[in-house]
């Protein structure tokens, strides 16, 4: 009836106008905790000396784009996958290859170590995440112990074990994020409330409790709890697509890295952006980012090949690391903090110390 | 997900996330920003590419090559 259909749009309408005045509250709100600047607390702190980090290893074997990678808990295994459908283990210690694994798609977008070390994830256009243990017997085929764990409707784009090999958390071009038995491959948690793809995820050091944060095309950064499900803070400064979120090794606060070309920190307790890493001269989009062990220094990977080195509390950056000859997809530190691994569209990985 | 709700389900469930969200505690960054620049100062010490490594130390030197006496 016509009447409806007026009725429909008045409440389309109301809800809007609502969300808009919420939307103002929350700012004004958020706008009362910004009594100060980070880098204005900071300013007593001592400046960073001249940083010579330099590539230790490269890592060659994969025939294609190199999209993400993981450490392992004993501090020198890394897993690789590839746009190639490749996923490889690595010693970075002797840059040998332990294990290789071919995938059934192209595009393998995420991969993750188990905690235990006895087992990686991965996935990606196939949108599963499925889990290889990892054997040193030399005549077991690694793809036949495949386990399906996880099913998205979108291709897969993040994927993480929780504290224990099992259960995994991914992250979904359909918009989702969830978290599964390994199992049984139960959908144990579903996360509903990105309004586009879901590009990046990353858990809370065990310390702060069970959330994790996850970050978008809908340029937005979202925290969760992992039991009920619900998001508790959301946060929409950047410009652009959200493409790697890491938490802060406090659990207090997590970074960002953007299409926007910007990097920000989010500080949970005051529930606002507090730091904006960026310079006129970086036009590109930030791929993936990392802390050291501190904190005290972010290392992010860029689309223009480069790798910068930002003072977190101060804001500048204290160092451009060249090398690689694409694009930098993906970057992580490693469990002790003594070097970080990045992996890019040149095929390679390269770990830095 | 997301695609398959329709305009009006999606407002209404930002609508009742952001009313949670007004209500969040919140810390002014003075206090919180002091405490992010505590931590680092007393982690600085044991961040090994905050402070550099000795490359006798360093599991990723440099391979060297073999001395033979």
């Amino acid at each position: 009836m016509a009447t409806d259909g007026l009725h429909e749009n008045q409440t389309l309408a109301s809800l809007k106008s609502e969300a808009e005045s919420l939307k103002g509250k929350l700012e004004e709100e958020r706008a009362k905790l910004h009594d100060v600047e980070l880098h204005q607390v900071a300013e007593r702190v001592e400046a960073l000396g001249q940083f010579v980090m330099k590539t230790r290893r490269t890592l060659k074997g994969h025939g294609n784009k190199v999209l993400c990678m993981d450490w392992c808990k004993d501090k020198r295994r890394v897993v690789s996958s590839s746009q190639d459908g490749k996923v490889i283990v690595w010693d970075s210690f002797t840059t040998n290859k332990e294990h290789a694994v071919t995938m059934p798609c192209t595009w393998v977008m995420a991969c993750a170590y188990a905690p235990s070390g006895c087992a990686i994830a991965c996935g990606g256009l196939d949108n599963k995440c499925s889990v290889y243990p990892l054997t040193f017997d030399k005549n077991e085929n690694m793809a036949a112990k495949k386990k399906s764990v996880a099913m998205h409707t979108n291709y897969l784009s993040a994927c993480s074990f929780t504290n224990s090999d099992m259960q995994i958390l991914t992250a979904s071009g359909d918009g989702t994020c969830a978290l599964w038995d390994v199992e049984s491959g139960q959908l144990l948690q579903s996360f509903h409330g990105h309004g586009a793809d879901v590009l990046c995820l990353d858990l809370a050091p065990s310390e702060t409790g069970n959330t994790f944060v996850s970050g978008g095309c809908d340029k937005k950064a979202m925290v969760w709890d992992m039991r009920s499900g619900q998001c508790v803070q959301a946060f929409e400064t950047h410009e652009s697509d959200i493409n790697s979120v890491r938490y802060y090794p406090s659990g207090d606060a997590f970074a960002s890295g953007s299409d926007d070309a910007t990097c920000r920190l989010y500080d949970l307790r005051a529930d606002r952006e507090v730091a904006i890493y960026s310079k006129e001269s970086i036009i590109f989009g930030a791929s993936s980012v990392d802390f050291s062990l501190s904190g005290r220094l972010l290392f992010a990977g860029y689309n223009d090949y480069t790798i910068n080195v930002w003072d977190v509390l101060k804001g500048s950056r204290v160092s451009i690391l060249f090398g690689h000859e694409n694009r930098v997809s993906t970057l992580r530190v490693s469990p002790d903090g003594t070097a970080f691994c990045s992996g890019s569209w040149d095929h390679t990985l390269r770990v830095w110390a | 997900m997301a695609q398959e709700l329709s305009e009006k389900e999606l407002l209404k469930m930002e609508v009742e996330q952001l009313k949670k969200e007004v209500k969040t505690p919140r810390t002014p960054i003075s206090k919180t920003g002091k405490e992010i620049k505590d931590y680092v100062e007393a982690e600085a010490g044991n961040d090994p590419l905050l402070k550099g490594i000795p490359e006798d130390k360093n599991p990723f030197k440099e391979k060297g090559g073999c001395a033979i006496s």
